[in-house]
Protein backbone atom coordinates (compact mmCIF):
# COMPACT_ATOMS: atom_id res chain seq x y z
CA UNK A 1 0.00 0.00 0.00
CA UNK A 2 1.05 3.33 -0.69
CA UNK A 3 0.35 6.76 0.28
CA UNK A 4 -1.73 8.86 -1.62
CA UNK A 5 -0.59 12.12 -1.92
CA UNK A 6 -3.10 14.80 -1.19
CA UNK A 7 -3.07 18.21 -4.24
CA UNK A 8 -3.92 22.25 -2.93
CA UNK A 9 -6.88 21.70 -4.84
CA UNK A 10 -8.28 18.87 -3.51
CA UNK A 11 -8.04 20.24 0.21
CA UNK A 12 -9.73 23.14 -1.31
CA UNK A 13 -12.47 20.69 -2.03
CA UNK A 14 -12.49 20.28 1.90
CA UNK A 15 -12.35 23.40 2.50
CA UNK A 16 -15.24 24.54 0.54
CA UNK A 17 -17.62 22.90 3.06
CA UNK A 18 -16.65 24.68 5.57
CA UNK A 19 -17.22 27.90 3.63
CA UNK A 20 -20.17 26.29 2.85
CA UNK A 21 -21.34 25.95 6.69
CA UNK A 22 -20.16 29.39 7.36
CA UNK A 23 -22.28 30.55 4.84
CA UNK A 24 -24.85 28.44 5.93
CA UNK A 25 -24.80 29.72 9.53
CA UNK A 26 -25.50 33.46 8.22
CA UNK A 27 -29.27 33.07 7.54
CA UNK A 28 -29.44 30.61 10.97
CA UNK A 29 -28.45 33.36 12.90
CA UNK A 30 -26.06 31.10 14.65
CA UNK A 31 -22.82 33.92 14.47
CA UNK A 32 -20.56 31.01 13.60
CA UNK A 33 -19.85 32.55 10.12
CA UNK A 34 -16.65 34.53 11.53
CA UNK A 35 -15.35 31.86 14.07
CA UNK A 36 -15.51 29.31 11.62
CA UNK A 37 -13.63 30.80 8.87
CA UNK A 38 -10.94 32.33 11.21
CA UNK A 39 -10.68 28.94 13.04
CA UNK A 40 -10.47 27.35 9.59
CA UNK A 41 -7.66 29.74 8.27
CA UNK A 42 -5.81 29.33 11.94
CA UNK A 43 -5.78 25.58 11.37
CA UNK A 44 -4.63 25.97 8.53
CA UNK A 45 -1.61 27.66 8.55
CA UNK A 46 -0.31 26.49 12.14
CA UNK A 47 -0.52 22.86 10.51
CA UNK A 48 1.49 23.76 7.39
CA UNK A 49 4.14 25.62 9.62
CA UNK A 50 4.37 22.72 11.71
CA UNK A 51 4.75 20.72 8.74
CA UNK A 52 7.56 23.07 7.62
CA UNK A 53 9.36 22.72 10.82
CA UNK A 54 9.11 19.30 10.86
CA UNK A 55 10.71 18.46 7.62
CA UNK A 56 13.68 20.75 8.59
CA UNK A 57 13.83 19.13 11.51
CA UNK A 58 13.79 15.29 9.78
CA UNK A 59 16.37 16.94 7.39
CA UNK A 60 18.82 18.44 9.81
CA UNK A 61 19.22 14.94 11.99
CA UNK A 62 20.67 17.01 14.76
CA UNK A 63 20.09 15.88 18.26
CA UNK A 64 20.11 19.63 19.49
CA UNK A 65 17.82 20.60 17.37
CA UNK A 66 15.45 17.76 18.41
CA UNK A 67 16.15 19.23 22.02
CA UNK A 68 15.10 22.89 21.11
CA UNK A 69 11.67 21.37 19.87
CA UNK A 70 11.47 19.24 22.48
CA UNK A 71 12.19 22.09 25.06
CA UNK A 72 9.63 24.44 23.17
CA UNK A 73 6.99 21.91 23.23
CA UNK A 74 7.53 21.69 27.19
CA UNK A 75 7.54 25.42 27.53
CA UNK A 76 4.22 25.64 25.73
CA UNK A 77 2.32 22.45 27.38
CA UNK A 78 3.35 24.39 30.34
CA UNK A 79 2.07 27.95 29.63
CA UNK A 80 -1.29 26.06 28.95
CA UNK A 81 -0.95 23.97 32.18
CA UNK A 82 -0.97 27.68 34.06
CA UNK A 83 -3.85 29.17 31.89
CA UNK A 84 -6.46 26.02 32.77
CA UNK A 85 -6.04 26.34 36.50
CA UNK A 86 -9.16 29.10 37.98
CA UNK A 87 -6.64 29.62 40.48
CA UNK A 88 -2.90 28.61 40.60
CA UNK A 89 -0.15 29.33 42.59
CA UNK A 90 2.01 32.35 42.72
CA UNK A 91 4.89 33.70 40.89
CA UNK A 92 7.20 30.99 39.65
CA UNK A 93 5.31 27.98 40.90
CA UNK A 94 2.66 28.19 39.03
CA UNK A 95 4.16 27.84 36.09
CA UNK A 96 7.12 26.19 37.20
CA UNK A 97 5.18 23.30 38.49
CA UNK A 98 3.62 22.06 35.68
CA UNK A 99 6.71 21.98 33.19
CA UNK A 100 8.59 20.04 36.22
CA UNK A 101 5.56 17.85 36.51
CA UNK A 102 5.37 16.82 32.75
CA UNK A 103 9.18 17.04 32.43
CA UNK A 104 9.17 14.17 34.90
CA UNK A 105 6.88 12.27 33.36
CA UNK A 106 6.48 12.36 29.83
CA UNK A 107 10.51 12.72 29.34
CA UNK A 108 10.64 10.04 31.59
CA UNK A 109 8.59 7.82 29.22
CA UNK A 110 9.49 8.60 26.13
CA UNK A 111 13.44 7.50 27.09
CA UNK A 112 11.66 4.00 28.02
CA UNK A 113 9.84 3.71 24.76
CA UNK A 114 12.71 5.33 22.93
CA UNK A 115 15.73 3.47 24.31
CA UNK A 116 14.33 0.42 25.59
CA UNK A 117 11.07 -0.62 23.38
CA UNK A 118 11.18 1.27 20.11
CA UNK A 119 15.15 1.85 20.08
CA UNK A 120 15.20 3.67 16.67
CA UNK A 121 18.30 4.39 15.69
CA UNK A 122 19.79 7.00 16.61
CA UNK A 123 17.39 6.92 19.36
CA UNK A 124 15.85 10.57 19.38
CA UNK A 125 15.32 9.69 15.53
CA UNK A 126 12.67 12.66 15.24
CA UNK A 127 10.31 10.76 12.99
CA UNK A 128 9.62 8.75 16.60
CA UNK A 129 10.59 11.36 19.11
CA UNK A 130 8.67 14.50 18.11
CA UNK A 131 5.09 12.80 17.32
CA UNK A 132 5.16 10.50 20.96
CA UNK A 133 6.95 13.09 22.78
CA UNK A 134 3.41 15.18 21.25
CA UNK A 135 1.16 12.74 22.42
CA UNK A 136 2.67 12.25 25.78
CA UNK A 137 2.84 16.41 26.79
CA UNK A 138 -0.61 16.76 25.12
CA UNK A 139 -1.70 14.00 27.86
CA UNK A 140 -0.04 14.76 30.70
CA UNK A 141 -0.50 18.53 30.04
CA UNK A 142 -4.31 17.54 29.91
CA UNK A 143 -4.16 15.43 33.01
CA UNK A 144 -2.07 17.61 35.18
CA UNK A 145 -3.91 20.90 34.58
CA UNK A 146 -7.21 19.07 35.62
CA UNK A 147 -5.77 17.49 38.80
CA UNK A 148 -4.18 21.23 40.12
CA UNK A 149 -7.32 22.71 39.17
CA UNK A 150 -9.43 20.82 41.19
CA UNK A 151 -6.47 20.78 44.51
CA UNK A 152 -6.04 24.57 44.03
CA UNK A 153 -9.55 25.44 43.41
CA UNK A 154 -10.83 22.38 46.56
CA UNK A 155 -8.47 24.28 48.61
CA UNK A 156 -9.71 27.55 47.81
CA UNK A 157 -13.85 26.46 48.49
CA UNK A 158 -12.74 23.64 51.48
CA UNK A 159 -10.83 26.12 53.64
CA UNK A 160 -13.07 25.92 56.52
CA UNK A 161 -12.92 22.01 56.60
CA UNK A 162 -8.84 21.91 56.15
CA UNK A 163 -8.26 24.70 58.85
CA UNK A 164 -10.93 22.61 61.05
CA UNK A 165 -8.30 19.46 61.20
CA UNK A 166 -5.39 21.25 61.46
CA UNK A 167 -6.88 23.19 64.91
CA UNK A 168 -7.50 19.76 65.57
CA UNK A 169 -3.87 18.82 65.67
CA UNK A 170 -3.81 17.11 62.17
CA UNK A 171 -0.85 17.26 60.23
CA UNK A 172 -1.35 18.80 56.78
CA UNK A 173 -0.62 15.84 54.59
CA UNK A 174 -3.81 14.43 56.67
CA UNK A 175 -5.68 17.93 56.76
CA UNK A 176 -5.52 18.05 52.87
CA UNK A 177 -5.31 14.30 51.74
CA UNK A 178 -8.89 13.37 50.66
CA UNK A 179 -8.30 16.40 48.18
CA UNK A 180 -5.31 15.60 47.30
CA UNK A 181 -7.15 12.03 46.06
CA UNK A 182 -9.43 13.68 44.62
CA UNK A 183 -7.50 15.71 42.59
CA UNK A 184 -4.92 12.98 41.72
CA UNK A 185 -8.19 11.08 40.74
CA UNK A 186 -9.73 13.57 39.03
CA UNK A 187 -6.27 13.82 36.84
CA UNK A 188 -6.51 10.42 36.04
CA UNK A 189 -9.59 9.16 35.11
CA UNK A 190 -10.39 10.63 31.81
CA UNK A 191 -7.46 8.75 30.39
CA UNK A 192 -7.68 5.44 32.50
CA UNK A 193 -11.77 6.02 30.66
CA UNK A 194 -9.59 6.73 27.25
CA UNK A 195 -7.89 3.41 27.25
CA UNK A 196 -10.59 1.34 28.56
CA UNK A 197 -13.26 2.98 25.17
CA UNK A 198 -10.33 2.78 23.02
CA UNK A 199 -11.07 0.71 19.54
CA UNK A 200 -14.22 0.19 20.79
CA UNK A 201 -15.93 3.50 21.05
CA UNK A 202 -13.51 5.83 18.78
CA UNK A 203 -10.97 4.67 16.90
CA UNK A 204 -7.42 6.45 18.20
CA UNK A 205 -6.41 9.41 15.96
CA UNK A 206 -2.45 7.87 15.87
CA UNK A 207 -3.80 4.20 14.39
CA UNK A 208 -6.43 5.58 11.95
CA UNK A 209 -3.23 7.72 10.52
CA UNK A 210 -1.03 4.90 10.56
CA UNK A 211 -3.50 3.03 8.88
CA UNK A 212 -4.32 5.93 6.41
CA UNK A 213 -0.49 6.09 5.65
CA UNK A 214 -0.34 2.30 4.41
CA UNK A 215 0.85 0.56 7.54
CA UNK A 216 -0.61 -3.00 8.13
CA UNK A 217 -3.37 -2.44 11.02
CA UNK A 218 -2.05 -5.06 13.51
CA UNK A 219 0.83 -2.94 13.15
CA UNK A 220 -0.74 0.36 13.76
CA UNK A 221 -2.64 -1.54 16.14
CA UNK A 222 0.54 -2.29 18.29
CA UNK A 223 2.15 1.56 18.29
CA UNK A 224 -1.69 2.48 20.03
CA UNK A 225 -1.30 -0.12 22.60
CA UNK A 226 2.45 1.06 23.42
CA UNK A 227 1.18 5.30 23.00
CA UNK A 228 -1.70 4.13 25.22
CA UNK A 229 0.21 2.30 27.91
CA UNK A 230 3.16 5.46 27.91
CA UNK A 231 0.20 7.72 28.06
CA UNK A 232 -1.16 6.16 30.95
CA UNK A 233 1.47 5.75 32.70
CA UNK A 234 2.81 9.72 32.13
CA UNK A 235 0.06 10.87 32.98
CA UNK A 236 -0.36 9.16 36.51
CA UNK A 237 3.11 10.40 37.31
CA UNK A 238 2.62 13.70 35.94
CA UNK A 239 -0.43 13.89 38.42
CA UNK A 240 0.97 12.52 41.37
CA UNK A 241 3.84 14.85 41.18
CA UNK A 242 1.99 17.62 40.36
CA UNK A 243 -0.86 17.00 43.26
CA UNK A 244 2.19 16.40 45.98
CA UNK A 245 4.24 19.04 45.40
CA UNK A 246 1.11 21.48 44.88
CA UNK A 247 -0.62 20.11 47.97
CA UNK A 248 2.89 20.84 49.93
CA UNK A 249 3.17 24.35 48.45
CA UNK A 250 -0.24 25.17 49.69
CA UNK A 251 0.75 24.95 53.35
CA UNK A 252 4.14 26.59 54.88
CA UNK A 253 6.94 25.03 56.84
CA UNK A 254 4.40 25.91 60.05
CA UNK A 255 1.92 23.62 58.46
CA UNK A 256 -0.58 26.81 57.72
CA UNK A 257 -2.78 26.87 54.85
CA UNK A 258 -1.51 29.54 52.45
CA UNK A 259 -4.28 30.38 49.97
CA UNK A 260 -2.13 33.81 49.53
CA UNK A 261 -0.15 32.07 47.37
CA UNK A 262 -2.72 31.51 45.20
CA UNK A 263 -3.46 33.22 42.14
CA UNK A 264 -6.40 34.04 40.37
CA UNK A 265 -6.17 32.64 36.28
CA UNK B 1 -10.18 35.86 80.30
CA UNK B 2 -12.81 36.89 78.32
CA UNK B 3 -11.58 39.46 75.05
CA UNK B 4 -13.73 41.98 73.88
CA UNK B 5 -13.76 44.57 70.88
CA UNK B 6 -15.61 45.99 67.94
CA UNK B 7 -16.23 43.73 64.88
CA UNK B 8 -13.06 44.20 62.69
CA UNK B 9 -10.36 45.06 65.45
CA UNK B 10 -8.66 41.78 65.05
CA UNK B 11 -10.50 39.13 67.84
CA UNK B 12 -9.99 36.52 65.06
CA UNK B 13 -6.78 37.30 63.82
CA UNK B 14 -5.56 37.38 67.61
CA UNK B 15 -7.08 33.84 67.89
CA UNK B 16 -5.47 32.62 64.79
CA UNK B 17 -2.05 33.98 65.10
CA UNK B 18 -1.81 32.74 68.92
CA UNK B 19 -2.94 29.08 67.33
CA UNK B 20 -0.05 29.46 64.32
CA UNK B 21 -2.96 29.19 62.08
CA UNK B 22 -1.83 32.79 60.63
CA UNK B 23 1.89 34.09 59.26
CA UNK B 24 2.03 36.52 62.14
CA UNK B 25 5.09 38.53 63.70
CA UNK B 26 6.44 37.94 67.72
CA UNK B 27 6.98 35.19 69.34
CA UNK B 28 3.76 32.82 71.37
CA UNK B 29 4.99 30.72 74.09
CA UNK B 30 3.16 28.25 76.36
CA UNK B 31 5.26 27.71 79.41
CA UNK B 32 8.19 29.70 77.93
CA UNK B 33 8.37 27.24 75.52
CA UNK B 34 7.79 29.25 71.97
CA UNK B 35 5.67 27.92 68.98
CA UNK B 36 8.28 27.77 66.51
CA UNK B 37 9.81 25.29 69.00
CA UNK B 38 7.34 22.44 68.44
CA UNK B 39 5.67 20.92 65.65
CA UNK B 40 2.55 22.49 63.90
CA UNK B 41 0.30 19.69 65.13
CA UNK B 42 1.46 19.55 68.65
CA UNK B 43 1.05 23.07 68.90
CA UNK B 44 -2.06 23.17 67.93
CA UNK B 45 -3.02 20.20 70.33
CA UNK B 46 -2.18 22.41 73.69
CA UNK B 47 -3.62 25.66 72.28
CA UNK B 48 -7.23 24.35 70.64
CA UNK B 49 -9.45 27.06 68.64
CA UNK B 50 -12.95 26.88 68.42
CA UNK B 51 -13.70 28.87 65.35
CA UNK B 52 -16.85 30.91 65.47
CA UNK B 53 -18.50 28.24 62.69
CA UNK B 54 -17.51 24.86 62.95
CA UNK B 55 -16.37 23.28 59.84
CA UNK B 56 -16.93 19.45 58.99
CA UNK B 57 -15.40 17.33 56.69
CA UNK B 58 -17.02 13.57 56.71
CA UNK B 59 -20.96 13.09 56.29
CA UNK B 60 -21.04 10.80 60.09
CA UNK B 61 -20.56 12.64 63.09
CA UNK B 62 -19.37 9.85 64.39
CA UNK B 63 -16.09 10.42 61.94
CA UNK B 64 -15.24 13.80 63.42
CA UNK B 65 -15.10 12.26 66.87
CA UNK B 66 -12.84 9.70 67.89
CA UNK B 67 -13.79 7.93 70.78
CA UNK B 68 -16.11 11.09 72.89
CA UNK B 69 -16.58 10.80 76.49
CA UNK B 70 -20.50 9.78 76.75
CA UNK B 71 -20.82 11.96 79.91
CA UNK B 72 -19.61 14.87 78.12
CA UNK B 73 -21.99 13.96 75.36
CA UNK B 74 -24.96 13.53 77.97
CA UNK B 75 -23.62 16.99 79.39
CA UNK B 76 -24.80 18.84 75.86
CA UNK B 77 -27.63 16.87 76.17
CA UNK B 78 -26.57 14.57 73.23
CA UNK B 79 -27.35 10.66 72.94
CA UNK B 80 -24.89 8.11 71.67
CA UNK B 81 -26.64 7.56 68.74
CA UNK B 82 -25.73 11.27 67.38
CA UNK B 83 -22.37 9.34 66.38
CA UNK B 84 -24.27 8.59 63.59
CA UNK B 85 -26.12 11.36 62.64
CA UNK B 86 -25.56 12.50 59.12
CA UNK B 87 -23.80 16.38 59.89
CA UNK B 88 -26.62 18.07 58.05
CA UNK B 89 -29.28 16.99 59.97
CA UNK B 90 -27.44 19.16 62.66
CA UNK B 91 -28.41 22.53 63.66
CA UNK B 92 -26.23 25.13 64.25
CA UNK B 93 -26.04 25.06 67.78
CA UNK B 94 -25.74 20.92 68.15
CA UNK B 95 -22.56 21.56 65.41
CA UNK B 96 -21.13 24.30 67.77
CA UNK B 97 -21.93 22.02 70.66
CA UNK B 98 -20.25 19.14 69.19
CA UNK B 99 -17.13 21.29 67.84
CA UNK B 100 -16.55 22.23 71.35
CA UNK B 101 -16.40 18.09 72.70
CA UNK B 102 -14.41 17.71 69.59
CA UNK B 103 -11.88 20.16 70.49
CA UNK B 104 -11.85 19.49 74.18
CA UNK B 105 -10.87 15.72 73.57
CA UNK B 106 -7.79 16.63 72.37
CA UNK B 107 -7.19 17.73 76.36
CA UNK B 108 -5.68 21.50 75.09
CA UNK B 109 -3.71 23.26 77.73
CA UNK B 110 -5.39 26.40 76.35
CA UNK B 111 -8.56 27.14 75.24
CA UNK B 112 -9.24 30.21 72.55
CA UNK B 113 -12.76 30.35 71.85
CA UNK B 114 -14.12 32.85 68.96
CA UNK B 115 -17.75 33.26 70.58
CA UNK B 116 -18.59 29.62 71.19
CA UNK B 117 -22.33 30.27 72.15
CA UNK B 118 -23.30 32.85 69.48
CA UNK B 119 -25.43 30.54 67.82
CA UNK B 120 -27.01 28.63 71.11
CA UNK B 121 -30.42 29.39 72.50
CA UNK B 122 -29.86 30.40 76.83
CA UNK B 123 -30.33 26.42 78.04
CA UNK B 124 -27.57 25.01 75.36
CA UNK B 125 -25.62 28.13 76.17
CA UNK B 126 -25.76 27.46 79.68
CA UNK B 127 -24.49 23.74 79.18
CA UNK B 128 -21.99 24.63 76.94
CA UNK B 129 -20.41 27.14 79.62
CA UNK B 130 -20.71 25.11 82.21
CA UNK B 131 -18.88 22.31 80.41
CA UNK B 132 -15.87 24.77 79.73
CA UNK B 133 -15.83 26.02 83.21
CA UNK B 134 -15.63 21.77 84.20
CA UNK B 135 -13.40 21.33 81.54
CA UNK B 136 -10.72 24.87 83.21
CA UNK B 137 -11.01 23.43 86.28
CA UNK B 138 -10.50 20.02 86.00
CA UNK B 139 -7.39 20.42 83.48
CA UNK B 140 -6.85 23.73 84.88
CA UNK B 141 -6.34 25.00 81.89
CA UNK B 142 -6.15 28.49 80.70
CA UNK B 143 -9.04 30.26 78.29
CA UNK B 144 -9.55 32.88 76.36
CA UNK B 145 -12.91 33.92 75.27
CA UNK B 146 -14.02 36.33 72.89
CA UNK B 147 -17.50 37.52 73.79
CA UNK B 148 -19.82 40.22 72.74
CA UNK B 149 -22.61 39.56 75.42
CA UNK B 150 -21.74 41.55 78.80
CA UNK B 151 -24.00 39.19 81.34
CA UNK B 152 -22.24 36.39 79.99
CA UNK B 153 -18.18 38.57 80.31
CA UNK B 154 -19.30 38.90 83.89
CA UNK B 155 -20.44 34.94 84.34
CA UNK B 156 -17.41 33.22 83.33
CA UNK B 157 -14.87 35.91 82.91
CA UNK B 158 -12.12 36.56 85.71
CA UNK B 159 -10.09 39.58 83.63
CA UNK B 160 -10.95 40.87 80.54
CA UNK B 161 -9.27 42.08 78.14
CA UNK B 162 -10.62 44.85 75.08
CA UNK B 163 -8.92 45.50 71.96
CA UNK B 164 -9.44 49.32 71.22
CA UNK B 165 -7.90 51.08 68.31
CA UNK B 166 -5.43 47.83 67.12
CA UNK B 167 -4.20 47.78 70.82
CA UNK B 168 -4.96 45.13 73.39
CA UNK B 169 -5.87 46.23 77.07
CA UNK B 170 -7.07 45.11 80.26
CA UNK B 171 -10.00 46.64 81.54
CA UNK B 172 -10.56 46.25 85.70
CA UNK B 173 -14.26 46.97 85.04
CA UNK B 174 -17.20 45.07 83.36
CA UNK B 175 -19.10 47.59 81.05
Amino acid sequence: MELIRLEAWELSVAAALVVALSLLSLPLRLDLTRSLLVSGLRMTIQLLLVGLVLKALFESRHPLVMAAIAAVMLAVAAREVAARQERRLAGTWGYGLGALAMFLSSFTMILVALTIIVRPEPWWTPQYAVPMLGMLLGNTMTGIALALDRLNQGAWEQRPQIEARLLLGCPAAEAIGDLRRRAARAGMLPTINTMAAAGVVSLPGMMTGQILAGSPPVEAVKYQILILFLIVAGVGVGTLVAVWLGARRLFDERERLRLDRLRQG
Amino acid sequence: MILTGPSGSGKTLLLRALADLDPHDGVVRLDGVAADAVKPAHWRRSVGLLPADSAWWADRVGDHLVDPDPEALASLGFERDVLDWSVSRLSSGERQRLALLRLLANRPRVLLLDEPTANLDAASAAHAEALIRRYRDSCSAAVLWVSHDPAQAERVGDRRLQIVDGHLAERSTWS
